[in-house]
């Protein structure tokens, strides 16, 4: 009877194992960011600078704009929409797969900047106009 | 339209520049942007302390039924016509009447950029700030959505935003929770520009608004104040406001 049991219960943590594994959403893992090519040219940092150390710059420089009243800086939020919003959305956070948006999704870190700031570019205009010359 | 993209396309120009130079500090260690963060303030523009923003209103010119500053302001900054009570202002139209004459007058009313503002005295954690040129703001980073500066101001020139915000303009970032004011257009003053009611009381005819720069004797404001009697607005708590009135 025992062993009759523990057999059953086996086959039951088997059965909600294969289940687990062929759900498609897990088998895949979670999705990875999705990075759209952004235009304006040459950013203020390379990549890898920029993924680790964004938040640091815009922090320090944040203090620098609104306090003392230092304008046309090297790192400006402003110029980081300009450049990184989306062709389709016209934004950074606008849906999932916006740039600011897809990254802090997959590290799930809250992103607040733009519950105040505008996560489109200064000039509306930009979106079409700049739509089909993206640059690296 | 074209005058104010050539600010904003000179800023551009200088990110771009600035982007090639930082390359090469960037790479060899992450401190060093901050370290030449800190060297890129000292040569780049900032608030000079030898300017003071002042606005001088002229109340015999304003007219009761002109709204044009109000309108401006909220068209610049992105606020919404005030429907309810708690709806964030940050221009009023103002009208007083002499009991005993009649008399009335009509006048905006907005922050006074004091030169001791008790907003930022009462502020826990200093978002309340005073800039080097005089414009008092707030810093939307560190407020923590107190309304210790609404209760310390005289003026009642500060709103709390109580709700979700969304289509904020660019350069005038602000969001629920935070408490905001009268910001003498910063953004436009830092393109060289006069605040957006200054401009629509120009445009509109009656020219009773002046913006300048009060340490300079030789501003058309400064001038202006020499010329007439100006007073402050409850001068008596001796905040020195940065805002005058003529002919209350």
């Amino acid at each position: 009877m025992a062993i009759g049991a523990r057999l059953r219960r086996l086959g039951g943590v088997a059965l909600l194992l294969a289940g687990c594994l062929s759900a498609p959403g897990l088998q895949a893992g979670t999705p990875q960011p999705v990075i759209e090519q952004a235009r304006g040219g040459q950013c203020v940092a390379p990549p890898a600078v920029m993924r680790r150390e964004h938040m640091v710059m815009l922090m320090h420089q944040r203090e620098l704009t609104v306090r003392e009243g230092m304008r046309g800086a090297r790192v400006d939020l402003e110029a980081c929409v300009d450049c990184h919003a989306s062709r389709a959305s016209g934004s950074v956070d606008a849906r999932p797969q916006d740039f600011c948006a897809s990254c802090h999704r997959y590290v799930g870190v809250k992103l607040t900047c733009f519950e105040c700031h505008s996560d489109k570019p200064r000039q509306a205009a930009l979106v079409p106009t700049l739509a089909g010359k993206g640059t690296p | 339209m074209s005058a104010a993209q050539t600010p904003e396309s000179a800023a551009r120009r200088r990110f771009v520049g600035g982007a090639a130079a930082a390359l090469a500090g960037v790479a060899i260690a992450p401190g060093l942007i901050l370290l030449e963060a800190r060297r890129a303030a000292a040569a780049a523009e900032i608030a000079s302390s030898a300017v003071r923003w002042g606005l001088l209103i002229d109340t015999t010119l304003c007219g009761t039924d002109c709204t044009a500053c109000v309108d401006a302001c909220q068209k610049e900054n992105g606020l919404a016509a005030p429907t309810r009570p708690t709806d964030a202002q940050w221009i009023r139209k103002v009208e007083l009447t002499d009991p005993y004459s009649g008399r009335s007058k009509s006048l905006p009313m907005m922050c006074q950029h004091c030169a001791e503002p008790p907003c930022v005295d009462v502020c826990p954690t200093a978002a309340s700030f005073k800039r080097a040129d005089g414009i008092v703001l707030v810093d939307r980073h560190r407020c923590i959505g107190c309304r210790y500066c609404m209760m310390a101001c005289p003026y009642k020139a500060r709103s709390f935003v109580h709700q979700n915000l969304s289509g904020q303009k660019p350069d005038v970032p602000r969001g629920k929770g935070c408490v905001e004011g009268c910001t003498l257009c910063v953004q436009r003053i830092d393109r060289n520009e006069q605040p957006a009611c200054v401009e629509a009381c120009r445009a509109s005819g009656r020219g009773a608004m002046t913006f300048g720069d009060l340490n300079d004797p030789k501003s058309e404001i400064a001038r202006r104040i020499r010329a007439r009697t100006s007073v402050q607005v409850r001068a008596d708590l001796r905040l020195d406001p940065g805002v005058r009135y003529q002919g209350l």
